[in-house]
């Protein structure tokens, strides 16, 4: 069925392709899967705006790297890193369309202790969030950013994550 | 003299909700409801191909997904008058059934039970009473000893650690809760219980489909799901076999535990039949087409005006010109260029945001009308409407709800009582009963249909030239909802979505009349002014869900502690 399932990493992007920055999770999956060819332990999904339906992804992970974009009142692009215990607090201090959602996910993860053992969120500081398809330039920024740390992690952790060639271009 | 409280935002989810009340002597006299953030779809979709429309769609809002996806492909097939295979019907109904019990379940345990349910108290509980309390509610296999034991010693781990506070709001303590130590822990244990069998009912999303949160067998003409019962990358009897035991393993776990947690909470609340009862226009539409040419449905709709049950008209389909011909959206109140009663067909979307003004423009949200009133759509409305319209499978389960409170209470209680806060909130479950039974009734329609040798499931769409009009219906998870679609020469020329949220959430509508919300709150009891738990039951009772009714926010500023710049 779904690969994700038997995986023990997950790469998952969240967020809303149709509100600008607010995607930059979703389309940081999407590049690193067209880019990178992935070892079978590692999953790259794209979680979109979803809520609830992620509980069952994050089950039997050993390694979830969470992306998305989180709002700090830093200079847009910027790209910060989260681990462990301070991911789910991240959540509860922001409002956004979907955010919330990834808080109870992980509270009830928590609950039901299925947390994986590292919890790793790689946040972008958005610059537009209006309607509207498409990355500002300061954002995608952030985004190539975060494709090398993910792999640079991934790797670090004994992947083997082969390029397969694809230039970066969107 | 008469206080002004604000609650912003409301949703533990999705979106942003921001309520004022006025209270005085302990009860709510006025109410706003307001949605702090603008929508804006339309301008998304606009020129593009309405083929792709639903993959978009679907992207509005991560509760909502698969509605509106299958809104926006109706919405394209009824301009083109296009048939839809009964394989592809099926299919789309048994996502539409599955998500729907997904949804309810989430709603009930993970988003509503917190207001009503002490997760602290539950910690001081006798694990043996609650086991035989549960035993004599039901016969549930989870209500073990071991099993409430186990979640009680977890809950004592969790909230020793000092974790709670990650449940973004929760009212421990309270005044107004009221269950005994023993029923918090045997709904808690329900509670953990309910996130295995989400994850069964999500299975089925997934394999039918292909992938979840966002589906992709969907297309406009059908599915993409290709049925052969042999070869295994297709829809096989193996599959639908599996699905099957899924389904059944999540109606166990709704019948006996979901229904009777409704009914004993319903039962210790039972003066919560008397508040938030609000807007008594009720509107649903039938759901899940049987047929090609979509005539004849599974579930049945109607409109009941004022709440007077004699006065129930059916809606036979989701065409009926009474359907379409009667939703209007009004601006007066809302943060849009003028003032003005529209189809949405003919809408149009130019936001003016002048501050928050009680007495005059106060929110993002439009107010749909339907006959020039404001209804009240979700659960609720649709429950009663199958109710009268003799569904069944709901008066079974209507009447079986009722005689258990009406017997835990020690009180007779009747269907008037559904009107209320308590009464939404029992609707949700029965509804999510009666979809596990159409669930069957869809699962055996497919496997027959495919016994006949019918493996069709997809018709080629085809844009004639000029300009085409069509809605899309589905009654969600959240109440009825409807995409409006204007194609010209094969592209998107208009497109708007009028969400169940809309219905509920809206302002006061063109003639100042309130919305669903708005006169729900009205007559509440507040005990705490501080901490009104009694408001945020009444609208948590809806499923409030507003990214789809707008979108995006501003965060609160509260500063990262532990964070590493890249």
């Amino acid at each position: 069925m779904n690969r994700e399932n038997g995986a023990r990493t997950l790469v998952l992007g969240i967020g809303n392709l149709l509100i600008g920055d607010e995607g930059v999770g979703c389309k940081t999956v999407e590049e690193l899967s067209r880019r990178y060819i992935m070892p079978p332990g590692v999953a790259c999904v794209d979680g979109g705006t979803a809520g609830f339906e992620l509980l069952s992804m994050i089950d039997n992970k050993e390694h979830v790297i969470l992306i998305d974009a989180l709002r700090n009142d830093m200079e847009p692009g910027t790209v910060v890193m989260v681990e462990g215990e301070h991911v789910p607090k991240a959540f509860l201090a922001r409002t956004t369309p979907h955010q919330l959602g990834i808080c109870d996910v992980l509270a009830a993860a928590q609950l039901c202790d299925t947390m994986p053992k590292r919890l790793t969120l790689f946040g972008v500081e958005p610059k537009q969030m209006d309607v509207g398809i498409g990355l500002s330039p300061q954002v995608e920024a952030g985004m190539e950013k975060i494709i090398s740390a993910v792999v640079d992690q991934l790797r670090h952790f004994g992947y083997e994550v082969k390029h397969n060639g694809i230039k970066s271009e969107h | 003299m008469a206080r002004k409280i604000t609650i912003d935002p409301v949703t533990r989810i999705e979106g942003h909700l921001r309520i004022d009340c006025e209270v005085e002597n302990g009860l709510v006299t006025n109410a706003w409801s307001s949605g702090q953030m603008w929508r804006g779809i339309e301008i998304i979709l606009k020129g593009r191909d309405p083929r792709d429309a639903w993959a978009y769609t679907q992207r509005i809002c991560g509760v909502c997904t698969t509605v509106h996806a299958i809104a926006s492909v109706r919405a394209v097939e009824d301009a083109l008058q296009l048939e839809i295979p009964l394989n592809a019907q099926f299919i789309r109904n048994m996502i539409v059934g599955a998500h729907g019990i997904h949804d309810h379940m989430v709603h009930f345990y993970q988003l509503c039970a917190l207001d009503w349910v002490d997760i602290v108290s539950a910690t001081t509980a006798d694990a043996r009473t609650t086991a035989a309390l549960g035993q004599k509610l039901s016969n549930w296999k989870g209500n073990s000893y071991q099993e409430i034991k186990a979640v009680q010693d977890r809950l004592k781990k969790f909230i020793g650690s000092g974790q709670l506070g990650i449940f973004a709001s929760g009212y421990w303590g309270h005044p107004a809760m009221r269950l005994t130590p023993e029923v918090n822990l045997l709904a808690a244990t329900h509670y953990l219980q309910a996130l295995e069998y989400q994850r069964k009912i999500n299975q089925v999303v997934a394999i039918l489909g292909s992938k979840t949160p966002h589906i992709q067998n969907l297309a406009v003409g059908g599915v993409t799901n290709p049925i052969n019962p042999d070869s295994p990358s297709n829809l096989t009897i193996e599959k639908l076999f599996h699905i099957k035991t899924l389904i059944d393993e999540v109606g166990d776990f709704i019948k006996q535990a979901m229904l009777s947690d409704v009914a004993a909470i319903g039962a210790y609340y039972a003066d919560w039949t008397g508040y938030g009862a609000g807007v008594l226009n009720y509107l649903s539409v039938p759901d899940m087409p049987m047929d090609s040419k979509c005539t004849t449905f599974a579930l049945s709709g109607g409109y009941i005006p004022g709440g007077d049950l004699s006065k129930f008209t059916p809606i036979a389909n989701q065409k009926e010109a009474m359907l379409y011909n009667n939703i209007k959206e009004s601006i007066k109140h809302s943060w849009y260029n003028g003032n003005w009663d529209r189809s949405p067909y003919e809408e149009d979307t130019v936001p003016n945001y002048t501050g928050y003004d009680y007495d005059s423009k106060y929110s993002w949200v439009k107010a749909p009308t339907f006959m020039g009133k404001p209804a009240q759509v979700g659960p609720l409305p649709h429950v009663v409407a199958m109710y009268l319209s003799g569904h069944a499978a709901t008066k079974t389960y209507v009447d079986a709800t009722l005689q258990n409170v009406s017997t835990l209470a020690g009180t007779t209680v009747g269907i008037e009582a559904l009107h209320s806060t308590i009464g939404r909130i029992a609707a949700r479950v029965i509804r999510c009963a009666v979809l596990y039974d159409t669930m069957n009734v869809q699962w055996q329609a497919l496997v027959d249909n495919i016994g006949k040798g019918d493996f069709d499931t997809f018709n080629t769409p085809v844009f004639p030239r000029g300009e085409q009009r069509g809605t899309g219906f589905h009654e969600a998870p959240r109440g009825t909802l409807s995409h409006w679609i204007v194609i010209e020469n094969g592209k998107i020329k208009n497109y708007q979505a009028v969400v169940p949220s809309t219905w509920n959430a809206g302002p006061r509508n063109g003639e100042d009349a309130l919305g669903p919300y708005e006169a729900s709150l009205v007559g509440n009891p507040i005990a705490d002014a501080e901490l009104p738990l009694e408001v945020l039951r009444t609208v948590h009772s809806f499923d409030p869900c507003l990214a789809c009714a707008i979108h995006l926010v501003d965060g609160k500023k509260t500063p990262l502690s532990k964070v590493k710049v890249l």
